[in-house]
């Protein structure tokens, strides 16, 4: 794992790290997943299926169990860039001007 | 040192107030938090719901069981109206919309809520040193970790502001801030506590537990906040696992294999002094072997990053939290990450996304989820034998701030408490004893571990082993 490795993982999770974070990544990251990689020692063939978990299927009546505007202004008051009721954000798009 | 029933007992005989005990919360954080740093912020309203359940105790009614009860919440925990900061730069400014459902929970029993406490960024750390607004030192010993990442929950009992406070449990933070300070913590059966409100982290693994001066005391505030929720579907009722007895003495199982590397000799010897006195109380204890439970660290750290990873991209700079500002929308999503987030949260992310990307999956966290499965079954064929597993908490006890610097270190501090949350069953720290060290004496935990749903006879045991000492 190297700093290029670093880089790619951090623009798939959507972070820019400076250079010194990515010699500092790129120093620790493998010993980690060296750590790690013992979960393959630990099971064998016969290991196929992960656990269900113990309530796989929880259902609820499908009914609105809100009042309208019951959140509204307090989540749009935690909104970085609201336009009224809109959340505003950065064109999606790069467009040759 | 106050205990919850302690404090109920002098409510109801009008001995002392709740208006005193929030006043007196208050002021202790105000003359101790500058040097600690056990709180993030204190709420001044809680004087006034104060004064309201000093006037119910004095007209001698029937009164909710925590009612005036002063208690610190861990920072990552939802309380309506106050910031939930998750001790990061990216949520500095965000103030919680609604209540956790264990926060409803405690105020319909009359808790009063008198501060959010600081904790290592999104609860990822053992030793607190992880905040984005400081670290928070041990009130036993400042030169020294609380432990982590609830370690200002733990700090703010330890420091004799509040009588209780709210943790939450990953991989041990409830647990190994606890033992560090001096305390009883607990990590419920998964499931039987709601997460809705939490920020989550781990999802297949996070709880909220309590840390309190005394067994009795986490019960109580377990008893509350514990039951099925409507909003968290993996809430589970009391039929959902066999009934686990509660009985007046027990087998109890120790992992021999499990003490033999990286535990300090005077924590073993403190263990081994807790089993004789198990004996001698009734109890038999038996030698197990547990050989993939052991390891289950190396599969905590490919399952918690794994879900970190997606867990927290919700924190993008777009609707909520800190927003940088950038040309497009990536640009944005970038920066506002980059800038929002510590060093550990980095690296967690990076790892969760290196195990969850494509041809690595099924090495790594495919891998590891069939790990968990065979430490389940282990853990079950064993509680066929055994009815209690005994571990030390932690392998030490509160090392030095600035001590531990490698990454891979500061993890194996949380070797006994972590395959814990990967099975799901519930666990109990309570000091077992001190050890020396630089002079001084520092606490160090024993963690009873129950089969699932037994957390029941966790604070039976408890009760009788830790609380009668007291």
């Amino acid at each position: 794992m190297n700093k290029d490795d670093i880089s790619h993982l951090a623009s798939l999770a959507r972070i820019r790290l400076e250079e010194n974070e990515l010699e500092q990544f790129a120093g620790e990251l493998p010993a980690i997943v060296e750590y790690v990689s013992a979960v393959n020692s630990m099971t064998d063939d016969t290991d196929v299926e992960p656990n269900p978990g113990v309530r796989p299927n929880v259902f609820r009546a499908d009914e609105v169990t809100n009042q309208p505007e019951q959140f509204s202004a307090d989540i749009i008051a935690e909104m970085p860039h609201a336009d009224g009721r809109f959340l505003a954000v950065k064109k999606i798009l790069h467009t040759e001007d | 040192m106050t205990t919850l029933t302690e404090l109920r007992a002098k409510f109801i005989s009008g001995e002392y107030t709740p208006l005193q005990a929030v006043q007196t919360a208050l002021d202790t954080i105000k003359e101790k938090n500058g040097e600690i740093n056990a709180f993030l912020a204190t709420y001044e309203d809680a004087i006034a719901e104060a004064e309201t359940a000093t006037k119910t105790y004095a007209e001698g009614a029937e009164v909710p069981k925590l009612l005036g009860m002063p208690i610190a919440v861990k920072n990552n925990i939802l309380v309506k109206g106050k910031k939930a900061t998750g001790a990061s730069k990216i949520l500095e400014d965000y103030t919680a919309v609604y209540d956790a459902t264990i926060v409803q929970r405690l105020k319909a029993a009359g808790a009063i809520i008198v501060g959010a406490t600081n904790m290592d960024e999104f609860a990822m750390g053992g030793s607190t040193e992880n905040s984005a607004f400081g670290p928070t030192k041990n009130p036993l010993d400042t030169d020294r970790v609380p432990g982590g990442s609830s370690g200002g929950s733990a700090a703010a009992v330890a420091m004799g502001a509040v009588p209780a406070s709210i943790g939450t449990d990953t991989g041990g933070s409830v647990r190994q801030p606890a033992a560090f300070c001096g305390l009883v913590g607990f990590k419920p059966t998964y499931g039987a506590v709601s997460r809705y409100g939490l920020m989550a982290m781990g999802s297949s693994l996070d709880q909220a537990g309590p840390l309190t001066n005394s067994v009795a005391d986490a019960e109580l505030l377990h008893e509350v906040m514990a039951g099925v929720d409507e909003m968290d579907a993996t809430t589970i009722d009391v039929d959902t696992y066999p009934e686990v007895a509660v009985k007046d003495t027990y087998t109890f199982g120790v992992p021999r294999d499990f003490l033999k590397e990286g535990v300090d000799a005077d924590v073993i010897e403190a263990f081994e002094k807790h089993i004789e006195e198990l004996k001698s109380a009734g109890h038999e204890v038996v030698d197990i072997e547990l050989p993939v439970f052991e390891k289950g660290l190396a599969a905590y750290y490919i399952v918690m990053p794994a879900e970190v990873s997606s867990n927290l991209a919700r924190y993008d700079g777009i609707r909520y939290g800190f927003s940088a500002e950038g040309d497009n929308l990536l640009d944005v999503y970038e920066k506002s990450r980059a800038q929002g987030f510590g060093p550990e949260v980095k690296r967690r992310i990076l790892l969760g996304t290196h195990v969850l990307s494509s041809g690595y999956y099924d090495a790594y966290y495919g891998k590891a989820q069939l790990v968990r499965k065979k430490m389940r079954a282990e853990l079950d064929e064993n509680f066929k034998k055994v009815d209690v597993i005994l571990t030390p908490t932690t392998p030490t006890p509160a090392f030095k701030l600035g001590e531990q610097e490698n990454p891979l270190a500061m993890y194996s501090q949380d070797i006994f408490t972590v395959p814990v949350n990967l099975t799901g069953v519930p666990a109990l720290t309570f000091p077992m004893g001190t050890v020396k060290r630089d002079d001084k004496m520092l606490p160090i935990g024993v963690q009873y571990i129950a089969p699932h749903g037994g957390d029941a006879r966790l604070f039976s045991v408890g009760k009788k082993i830790y609380d009668e000492r007291l």
